[in-house]
């Protein structure tokens, strides 16, 4: 199978699978928003999705879009740690157009896993969860009640903007590297579609971290005044 | 006017490619800037010799920039820091100053076993070019000129492809050891015009297949190797060889 034991075809798991989940990206990021306006209408979504077997299955897609993604990269980085050879070189420079971000995918990932196990764990287990298990609880369909308990606490925002900042280097190198994988870039598209992905992962961020912050200053507000 | 410099030459020696190697130091002295990074290294194995000791082997050719036998990645950049996209030959010692330390490295990879010291096997290149790096055409009588009518910028564009030199800079500058810039200049060579777009499938699924199996990394497009290739190749051709062998696999 091609897309299995070609150099390419591992590629183009990792890109279709990232595209994937930038999509997915996009509609939570759209439905964050709502939160800042209505903490109804967020309740609404969230009663929308809830357990019901579609948000299960949508669920479970994705959570094998992240391990495909994950595995891969696990064996992209060891065929390519090993196809690098032992000897390392003493002197190394970085040309002015390698980016950051380009160069230190795998860790970035890590990072980006690590924020999503805790972001699972402050609000995935606490609602759909608890609804799977039939766990008595009020809350399992009050995402506003989660978002304003969770962001309560400087030290989630810090690690939620720490986990979205990480999220932003992937996604700037990760949009165009997608694209030009599946051979959809050459010299004009490649600055289109760089320009467009920068663009597209700053505002798909900033509507993360805007809930985020915005929360926190609600909490810190209330706090000062109640 | 020509300035002398002096500076330090730490070297990289290798007996094979078993062996784990080792850096040597030279004091070099009063050195004309105008002289050129091999001619520079042609003076340390005179002064060498002369010692005694055994030379500094690195590979070098034409030194006119065409052939691409060189190969030294100098103070962290293949063939180190020229005006412009060239090989080693035409780096110049006007490029440093008097009192640098010029550190001499190998390509590291593991598909380019050292041979000695410098001296790097890059026949895996070839090995990958006679995979498919060509047309089956007999060649029978020459053909009349315009016979096949191809674009100005087609055939621009594949002269460019062209003009990779097969050194192995990318695959030197790749953290991921791959040779996608390598082989995707020689697929887009023959893609972009119509003699080589009747064999253009097999050819780039025979030229990956050689790659993969000769240990080349896989492409995360850092975009080091155009960075430092010699003859600006770009990842546009990455992007071709991408289309060529995504659409190749789908067809089959």
């Amino acid at each position: 199978m091609w897309l299995t034991n070609s150099s390419i075809g591992r590629k183009v798991i990792m890109s279709v699978s990232g595209i994937a989940l930038i999509l997915f990206l996009t509609f939570h990021g759209c439905m964050n928003v709502v939160a800042l306006f209505s903490a109804e209408g967020y309740n609404m979504i969230c009663e929308m999705l809830g357990a019901n077997w579609y948000a299960v299955a949508a669920t479970l897609g994705l959570a094998a879009l992240v391990a495909l993604h994950f595995v891969y990269a696990i064996v992209l980085t060891l065929q390519n740690k090993k196809a690098r050879g032992n000897s390392r070189y003493e002197v190394t420079d970085r040309p002015a157009k390698v980016e950051w971000a380009s160069q230190n995918m795998f860790v970035l990932g890590v990072i980006v896993i690590l924020g999503m196990i805790l972001h699972l764990y402050n609000f995935w287990y606490n609602m759909m969860f608890a609804e799977l298990v039939g766990a008595e609880t009020m809350y399992a369909a009050d995402g506003a009640y989660w978002i304003s308990a969770t962001f309560a606490n400087p030290v989630y925002t810090v690690l939620y903007l720490v986990w979205l900042v990480a999220l932003w280097f992937h996604l700037t190198h990760g949009f165009w590297s997608a694209l030009q994988t599946l051979g959809w870039s050459g010299k004009i598209w490649f600055n289109r579609w760089k320009c467009i992905g920068t663009a597209y992962a700053t505002l798909l961020i900033l509507m993360f971290a805007a809930v985020v912050l915005c929360f926190q200053c609600r909490a810190l507000c209330c706090g000062a005044c109640c | 006017m020509a300035k002398n410099i002096s500076f330090t030459v730490r070297y990289w020696k290798q007996n094979g490619p078993k062996d784990a190697g080792h850096f040597e130091t030279k004091q070099m002295s009063n050195i004309p800037d105008d002289t050129s990074f091999l001619e520079m290294l042609d003076i340390l194995n005179e002064e060498l010799i002369n010692e005694g000791k055994e030379p500094f082997t690195f590979d070098h050719d034409c030194r006119e920039g065409i052939c691409g036998m060189c190969s030294l990645y100098i103070n962290g950049t293949p063939h180190g820091k020229t005006e412009r996209g060239a090989t080693t030959c035409q780096l110049y010692m006007r490029r440093f100053n008097d009192g640098d330390v010029i550190t001499v490295e190998p390509w590291r990879s593991a598909a380019f076993p050292v041979i000695k010291d410098c001296m790097v096997d890059r026949s895996a290149f070839d090995k990958i070019q006679a995979a498919g790096g060509y047309t089956t055409i007999r060649t029978g009588q020459a053909q009349d000129a315009n016979a096949i009518l191809i674009p100005k910028a087609d055939a621009d564009e594949a002269m460019d492809c062209a003009t990779c030199i097969g050194c192995g800079a990318c695959v030197a500058a790749c953290k991921n050891g791959s040779a996608m810039l390598f082989v995707s200049s020689k697929v887009s060579q023959f893609a972009l015009l119509p003699q080589g777009r009747v064999e253009a499938a097999k050819r780039a699924k025979a030229m990956v297949a050689k790659m993969d199996e000769l240990g080349f990394g896989n492409c995360t497009n850092t975009r080091a190797c155009e960075a430092v290739c010699p003859k600006n190749e770009t990842i546009a051709n990455i992007a071709r060889l991408n289309r060529e062998f995504i659409s190749a696999k789908l067809a089959d």
